[in-house]
């Protein structure tokens, strides 16, 4: 987790921090030292067997499926996620890579993903990170602010190009966002990651802005089509409270899209990337050529991963400290006090929580449920190996009567979203939760 | 209404100066001297007074009566403190108004006793004021307050002027044969115009202008003089101590420990700790527990003596058996019981459920507490498919059955499904096997689901009242208009002076009982008030109008209503149920129905896309606590076939704000 950004976007409710100068030498120091303490607890093993994980938000583990022996046996994948990591040093980026490698197996093929923004995505600066470890690129709105280098703090080149660009399709949705970056500035950055990432390059884009129109959004796509690799994330903008956008939208200064239209554009961006060869794996995530971001599919199988850097979350069991439970984790937010504590224990976890067996289903339900692939009878198994999915959703009760609307289908493979479920997944999660809970 | 023995005296004949006399007495629990002492209105242990030192001479019961905030809350505290009944604090505000809601509220909802014990040239008394309650719907409060008394203070606000209620209140007083003294209050307002109330209170109630005091109760300005009038132109009550007991239960009130604690005002006898009594009414036989006087805490004494007015325990366990309006009398020496008067008479009706079927049994103990010490609200149990075991509750009026649901809540922690408020419709049965069913022909109405089919009845009834309004001219024209829109009937139109105007119109009642007081408040920027009484019922085309979700009647929605108003009200209702209820899964038809025929629409449709867009990096603990919050909400909800409506939606519904 590299918490700094360059400037605050207005739709952005992370947990960032706009400084004017980074010590990032000590900075780097604690990342590695709390990665280093954190593998450890997690007794992610040193020796081969499999994939990997990592960090940087998160880093999950592949877990040996025996419940005889469950200790996670290697690092199957490393995020760095922010803030804007891509302002970091990609020396740093290394250091924690070397920190990882040393407490851990992390096998030479595991996905190490950079979000990078195209505000600090040169070829020389992506070359850089390449050269450190980093083996795929995520660029987009979605990436939070810029860099905090206290050198380079040049203002953005004018807009030049005319062509609809990447991510936000146009500047005046990218000044609407806060951006940083012009249109022109992220085409740049996106072909110079596909120049070094090639099949390893995510985009993000955003729809749902005030004020766009169907038709501003199906260009966008068009064009975004026209630019990205195999990859490509879609949000629909949340309002966050406590961000600039909500305070203008809430108060009365930019219209709210109607719930129509956002169906409309989730609807149209599912046909045209769908047409396009890529498979819709997750509510917002799209790939083809098999290039799924491993990290993230972790996560939403609910596998285990530690969160190193301030505010940063995880979910693993302790087994180092003779935990035996799943824990949910964070670390302190603020980064001072953050890199206080790494100096003095050795990490900066604020808050531990044990998640009982319920609430780890819950969880299992509410992620997994987001992917295309649902949540497989293993894996569901493997956090309630004495009741079935069938036992839970297969008898009278709600879940059933969603399968017979055809909002969620419970098969030999598992129980999952159907896809006109799956956009309605939150009317159906608290239906499910309350036969979850009566089981 | 009139009560044996009551002193047949009217304001203005009234001129006897107290028949002074009976030998100077204190408060005995006070030291001796001419002033009280401070003290909280907290009752002190167990001293007992002696209450023989103040015969039927030196007593004076008397009520205030007043339009809903002209003062009457704030001259009773001033009364209360400048005899030293309580102690003088910027504390005491609606010190007789004890309920949480009466305070929050500002209203009087159950009218409260205090004893002042009051020295005036050299003479103790005794004067007994029983505050009574500001609102229209509690009228009925007010008269069987009155039945206890001898006489009324009429509080007219100087600003306001003559309003509605103080009309209506004066006719009680007027009826009952009551001493009247109209006082005038805040004077110290900036707009106060206390001649032009005078000539108002002479125009409406022919008193003489002299007759009126000019008060600022909340300063306490000529407080004082009020006392003196009291003792002047209220008579004692006419009754001997020499006979046998006869006392009127005039209010009641359920302690959790100690049981029912009679209000009660001796007609004539005495009274103390160990008689044997019978109830008139029940003829039950109980003994007397305890008895003394409010202050307004109780203050148990040795005995209360004819004239005088206190409590009363004896073991009455429940309230029902403190019937109010009994006569209680001596074992074996019955009386000629007291006329009494009539029991109060519920103007709306409303079905109660448990939200949840497992918390009927605490819902019915906590309607059973809160009823004993609220009567008037009748109780039939009740049943429908849809809501499960209730009961169908009747009030005095609607802000009545708001009250009673706050109380519900803030006493007792309840929370409840209400059903859409009715007014008791009647119909005249035609169908032989109707008639029999029912035993007779006449039969009412308090449930719509039990409204008779048309073909079944010659003639449907509904209940009317007597509207009074007083309002500034300028708002005359708008004022007709809502009252035809109301399909009320112009009866009566006085100019009261040169700028108020009273109008009296016959209503049907189920056109006031929601949101008319609402609607002539805001068109009249505030200025016109209203008060009702019963007029009895007249025939009506009436019909059964249901709400159907999906084609699922929502039976809280269920109402009947005049034919003419059908339309418009199913329109209405339609509209705001769709703002009501969350979109969910599906499409859904919100129609207003009148037997199989749809008479409104409206669609709600379909969620097409509600999925949080992204779902990593962050921390799900968060969204995992909205999504279980949101699944305990769903447990709360109402299901109308497969259709959510959220616990509230139909109370949000039925509160309508402004009419469309």
């Amino acid at each position: 987790q590299w918490p700094y950004c360059r400037k605050r976007c207005s739709y952005c409710n992370f947990n960032k921090y706009v400084v004017p100068a980074v010590d990032e030498a000590a900075v780097r120091a604690c990342l590695v030292r709390e990665a280093r303490t954190l593998l450890h607890l997690s007794q992610v093993q040193r020796w081969v067997l499999g994939e990997v994980s990592g960090w940087g938000g998160a880093g999950p583990f592949g877990t040996c499926p025996q419940p005889p022996h469950p200790l996670p046996y290697s690092v199957t994948s490393v995020f760095f996620g922010g803030g804007t990591p891509s302002l970091a040093s990609p020396r740093t980026i290394a250091a924690v890579l070397e920190a990882v490698a040393g407490a851990a197996h992390l096998p030479a093929g595991a996905e190490v993903t950079l979000e990078a923004n195209p505000g600090s995505a040169g070829t020389p600066r992506l070359a850089g990170f390449r050269e450190a470890g980093v083996n795929r690129l995520s660029i987009g709105v979605q990436v939070r602010g810029a860099l905090p280098r206290p050198v380079c703090r040049s203002p953005p080149c004018p807009p030049t190009a005319t062509a609809l660009p990447p991510q936000s399709l146009d500047d005046a949705e990218l000044r609407l966002l806060g951006r940083e970056h012009t249109a022109a500035e992220a085409r740049g950055a996106v072909e110079a990651a596909r120049g070094l990432f090639p099949g390893r390059t995510s985009i993000d884009l955003l729809f749902g802005l005030p004020g766009q129109s169907r038709d501003t959004w199906t260009q966008g796509l068009e064009a975004a089509l026209g630019l990205c690799d195999d990859h490509v994330s879609l949000y629909q903008l949340t309002l966050e409270r406590g961000t600039a956008l909500a305070a203008q939208v809430w108060g009365g200064a930019l219209p709210v899209p109607p719930q129509d239209l956002l169906a409309d554009m989730y609807q149209t961006a599912h046909a045209v990337l769908v047409a396009a060869g890529f498979r819709h794996y997750e509510v917002s995530n799209f790939a083809r050529k098999g290039a799924l971001s491993t990290h993230n599919l972790s996560y939403w199988r609910a596998e285990q991963y530690i969160g190193v850097g301030p505010g940063a979350h995880g979910r693993f069991v302790p087994w180092g400290e003779g935990g035996r439970s799943r824990e949910a984790r964070v670390q302190t937010l603020e980064p001072d006090a953050w890199m206080r504590e790494v100096q003095s224990r050795g990490h900066g976890t604020r808050k531990r929580v044990v998640l009982s067996p319920l609430e780890q289903l819950e969880e299992v339900l509410a992620l997994g449920l987001r992917m295309d692939e649902g949540i497989t009878h293993e894996r569901w198994g493997q956090f309630s190996p004495h009741v079935s999915l069938e036992a839970v959703f297969g008898v009278p009760g709600e879940a059933k009567d969603l399968q017979e609307q055809g909002w969620l289908v419970l098969d030999g493979s598992g129980l999952r979203c159907s896809w006109e479920g799956l956009a309605l997944l939150d009317s159906l999660l608290p239906d499910l939760l309350c036969q979850l809970q009566h089981r | 209404m009139a009560l044996a023995g009551r002193t047949a005296a009217w304001w203005a004949r009234l001129r006897s100066p107290c028949p002074a006399a009976a030998p100077l007495c204190l408060p005995p629990w006070l030291p001796a001297g001419p002033v009280a002492c401070e003290r909280l209105y907290s009752s002190r242990g167990k001293e007992k007074l002696d209450m023989l030192t103040y015969p039927v001479e030196s007593i004076r019961n008397f009520s205030i009566i007043a339009h809903v905030d002209h003062g009457k809350s704030t001259l009773a505290d001033r009364l209360l403190e400048i005899t030293g009944t309580i102690a003088k604090t910027d504390r005491n505000k609606q010190v007789l108004d004890k309920l949480q809601v009466e305070r929050e509220r500002g209203i009087t909802v159950k009218a409260q006793s205090a004893s002042i014990f009051y020295n005036h040239e050299g003479v103790n008394y005794l004067l007994n004021l029983i505050d009574t309650p500001g609102h229209v719907d509690f009228s009925y409060e007010v008269s069987r307050s009155l039945s206890a008394c001898q006489g009324v203070i009429l509080v007219v606000d100087a600003n306001e002027g003559i309003q509605a209620q103080t009309v209506a209140n004066f006719y009680l007083a007027f009826e009952a044969q009551l001493a009247i003294i109209p006082v005038i209050n805040k004077i110290d307002l900036k707009n106060a115009d206390p001649e032009r109330v005078e000539k108002q209170i002479e125009k409406l109630f022919d008193i003489p202008i002299d007759e009126c005091v000019r008060i600022s109760a909340k300063q306490g300005t000529n407080v004082e003089k009020v006392l003196q009038k009291v003792i002047e132109k209220i008579p004692p009550p006419q009754c001997n101590t020499a006979d046998p007991l006869k006392a009127l239960v005039f209010d009641s009130t359920f302690d959790h420990y100690r049981g029912v604690i009679a209000n009660i005002a001796l007609f004539g006898g005495e009274i103390e700790k160990g008689h044997k009594i019978v109830s008139a009414h029940t003829k039950k036989r109980y003994e007397v527990n305890e008895v003394g006087i409010l202050t307004p805490n109780e203050q148990p004494t040795h005995k209360l003596y004819a004239g005088q007015v206190g409590y009363l325990i004896a073991g009455m366990k429940e309230v029902t058996e403190a019937q109010i309006g009994d006569t209680l009398f001596l074992y074996k020496q019955p009386v000629e019981p007291l006329p009494g008067f009539k029991s109060a008479k519920p103007m709306v009706f409303a079905g109660m459920y448990p939200v949840d079927q497992t918390e009927y049994n605490n819902l019915k103990s906590a309607l059973e507490r809160l009823t004993l010490n609220d009567s008037s609200v009748t109780v039939h149990r009740d049943s429908s498919l849809a809501l499960g075991a209730g009961w169908r509750l009747g009030f005095l009026g609607l802000l009545h059955m708001e009250v009673f649901n706050q109380r519900l809540e803030q006493e007792y922690n309840m929370s409840v499904i209400l059903t859409a408020p009715t007014v008791p419709y009647k119909a005249i049965l035609s169908s032989a096997k109707l008639i029999k069913e029912y035993g007779k022909a006449e039969i009412t109405i308090i449930n719509p689901a039990q409204f008779p089919d048309k073909l079944s009845v010659s003639e449907y009834l509904e209940p009317t009242v007597l509207g009074t309004i007083v309002t500034p001219h300028e708002y005359i024209g708008k004022i007709i208009a809502l009252c035809q829109d109301r399909r009320a009937v112009q009866k009566d139109m006085l100019y009261i002076d040169e700028h108020r105007v009273m109008l009296k119109y016959l209503f049907p009642l189920n056109e006031i009982v929601v949101d008319f007081y609402d609607a002539l408040k805001s068109l009249s920027s505030g200025y016109a008030s209203f008060d009702y009484e019963d007029a009895g019922y007249q025939a009506a085309d009436l019909i059964k109008m249901d709400i159907l979700l999906n084609g699922n009647p929502v039976e809280e929605l269920s109402t009947i209503i005049h034919n003419d108003k059908a339309y418009a009200t199913g329109k209405f209702l339609c509209e705001r149920l769709k703002d009501a209820i969350p979109r969910q899964l599906f499409e859904i038809a919100i129609q207003a129905a009148i037997g199989k025929k749809i008479i409104a629409r409206e669609t709600l449709k379909a969620y097409r896309k509600n999925v949080v867009a992204k779902c990593y990096g962050g921390d799900i603990t968060r969204r995992m606590k909205l999504l279980k919050r949101q699944a305990e909400g769903k447990k709360l909800m109402r299901k109308i076939g497969n259709v959510e409506v959220p616990r509230d939606a139909f109370i949000r519904v039925l509160k309508r704000q402004t009419d469309k």
